[in-house]
């Protein structure tokens, strides 16, 4: 992690804005018409893993602290959520706030234990309390239309599926509304980025006596962060309940989490982005896999030397690579176009920015 | 005008601090010793990050020790690192607000504030540039900001020259000489370096092994026998 504390991070987060938009756009409105359903269906879980990303992501790269039990946290959203959509009329949306809000209670316990711990440790904490989470799901399982607190009637034959927003019937309509949620989540962390938040977790991440020097409570700022990734993920559970219907207890194993960890370190832990690419990379690509017939277990090995590719080459993550890698062929690409014209850049006539051509994503 | 009475620290079997009884009046005051004198231990006293066993810190009639660690920044305690601790990931205005948005002070005033302490310290740089970026001498210098912003009341010094070339050393023991006037601050320096604490210091006191053996005006504290004794390890 040493490495990770002192990387160079001064293009992460700041996408091009008209770009960011003219993809956004993009997305909500071409995307759902040119992809099959099958398509659509593993783009909005890609809405719903990238959310789980982001808030990962803040955990480790804005404050640094490796949690192992996200899957389990979102898992517990997924649960609250299907509970209040079989309990209750409330509109969907709502749902998805009291999700996010409990899981961020529940999330915050599960963070107590960074307030003395860091590193393996804290990992290995957050571990054993997912997988506690995981027990206690297989024990009570996740709602099914049944009554009482849990909600679960193992005798039901037909069981209902979760219901969606009577405006996001449809799988593609879905889409948008999880992409929209996936927006506002990402807005959510952008806005604590950039303040007071923002600065607390970088001081903390780098040095906890300096924060402290500073005036700032890192017990109050550690939560926080623990807080804002758990509801974050409470709100992906809320609309993964929606997107797949049915839940239970083996979607969500302990084991995920740690391949969760992997991917948002291979997308970049540090920046927005890269949480897309960690989503893409934990559903798209499965999906894709077995599109083609390929054994989806394949992925833990191709995830297992991307990790050992990106800690040692770009431990930024493949957000920061993709885009610098491709400048500097863009570079390369220009220059030997110069040459074949034979007309190479006069003495000190300088070659395309490569920090505006970087930030192409 | 900070009062030191008793104060005594252990770790384990080791006592760094022993006893330590001493007034720091105002202006800048110096603070040396030999490695291991129990310099810096002092200042983890008063940052909050050392519980003393024994003995108190009064700060301008303020119990120091009963504050919580991150309290005492918004009272008005600051400090630079003898390992520099300019945050990388920020931009040099971001360090110095982050100190700000913790302090008394409100929100109306942090741009102006923040820019200000910039232009006290004499960085020289873009206000947005990342720390990163810079040089061992101007990221003394953020610190040196950060320690003058909000209103400070107690700023410590821990070695804010070491490793910076002559000339840079220079710029910083004219900062430094300032901080009190600027902020109406007591600032307590530590360095080996004798010519920045001569410049800077009217009054210097000097710790070895825990123990307070000399204080007083810096020109003399600096001829003392004790002091040249501890220094150069000879035995009396």
């Amino acid at each position: 992690m040493r490495r990770l504390k002192s990387l160079q991070f001064k293009h992460l987060a700041r996408p091009k804005p008209a770009i960011t938009a003219v993809l956004l756009l993009f997305v909500l409105l071409a995307l759902p018409q040119l992809m099959s359903l099958y398509y659509v269906d593993t783009m909005t879980q890609v809405a719903v893993y990238s959310m789980v990303a982001l808030a990962l992501g803040v955990l480790v790269g804005r404050v640094g602290l490796v949690s192992l039990g996200q899957v389990a946290v979102l898992a517990v959203g997924a649960w609250v959520a299907a509970r209040l959509l079989f309990a209750t009329g409330q509109p969907y949306l709502l749902i998805v706030l009291e999700a996010g809000l409990v899981t961020m209670i529940a999330g915050t316990a599960i963070g107590l234990p960074a307030l003395r711990l860091r590193g393996l440790y804290l990992a290995l904490i957050t571990l054993m309390l997912a997988g506690g989470i995981t027990v206690v799901l297989a024990t009570v399982n996740f709602p099914n239309g049944g009554h009482g607190f849990l909600g679960y009637n193992g005798s039901l034959v037909h069981i209902p599926p979760i219901r969606r927003p009577s405006f996001a019937a449809s799988d593609p309509a879905y889409f948008r509304f999880a992409v929209i949620i996936a927006i506002a989540m990402f807005a959510l962390v952008l806005a604590h980025v950039k303040t007071r938040p923002g600065r607390a977790w970088a001081a903390i991440r780098q040095s906890e006596p300096a924060a402290l020097a500073a005036g700032i409570n890192t017990t109050l700022y550690k939560l926080w962060a623990f807080a804002l990734a758990s509801f974050i993920t409470g709100v992906a559970g809320g609309v993964l309940a929606g997107a797949i219907h049915y839940l239970y207890s083996i979607g969500f194993p302990t084991q995920d989490s740690i391949t969760l960890l992997a991917v948002v370190l291979m997308g970049g832990a540090y920046s927005l982005w890269g949480a897309v690419v960690a989503g893409l990379l934990y559903q798209f690509l499965p999906s894709l896999l077995n599109n083609w017939g390929v054994s989806a277990d394949w992925l833990t090995i191709l995830f297992g030397i991307g990790v050992l590719q990106v800690l040692t080459t770009a431990p930024a993550g493949l957000a920061d690579q993709v885009p610098r890698d491709l400048a500097r062929l863009y570079r390369l690409l220009y220059r030997l176009l110069g040459r074949l014209r034979g007309s190479r850049p006069r003495e000190g006539e300088p070659a395309p920015d490569p920090e505006t051509a970087e930030r192409v994503p | 005008m900070i009062e030191v009475d008793g104060l005594t620290v252990r770790y384990g079997g080791v006592t760094s601090l022993d006893a330590m009884s001493l007034t720091f009046e105002r202006g800048t005051c110096g603070l040396i010793g030999p490695n291991g004198a129990g310099k810096t231990t002092f200042f983890n006293v008063l940052s909050g990050f050392v519980r003393p066993a024994a003995g108190t810190v009064r700060a301008f009639g303020t119990d120091l020790l009963t504050m919580a660690h991150y309290r005492r920044a918004r009272w008005g305690v600051r400090r630079t690192f003898q390992t520099e601790q300019a945050i990388e990931e920020l931009s040099v205005f971001d360090n110095v607000a982050m100190v700000h948005e913790h302090s008394r002070l409100g929100r109306a005033s942090r741009r102006q504030d923040v820019l200000d302490a910039i232009e006290f310290a004499g960085l020289g740089t873009d206000p947005d540039a990342e720390v990163r970026t810079l040089g061992a001498g101007q990221r003394r210098l953020v610190e040196v900001a950060r320690a003058v912003v909000g209103q400070p009341r107690l700023v410590l010094l821990d070695e804010p020259a070491a490793g910076l070339p002559d000339e840079e050393t220079g710029h910083l023991a004219e900062v430094i000489r300032r901080i009190p006037e600027h902020t109406g601050a007591l600032a307590i320096l530590v360095d080996h370096d004798m010519s920045l604490v001569s410049a800077c210091c009217a009054t210097t006191a000097v710790l070895d092994f825990g123990k307070l053996i000399a204080s007083g005006p810096t020109a003399a504290v600096l001829r003392d026998d004790a002091v040249i004794r501890a220094y150069l390890g000879v035995d009396s």
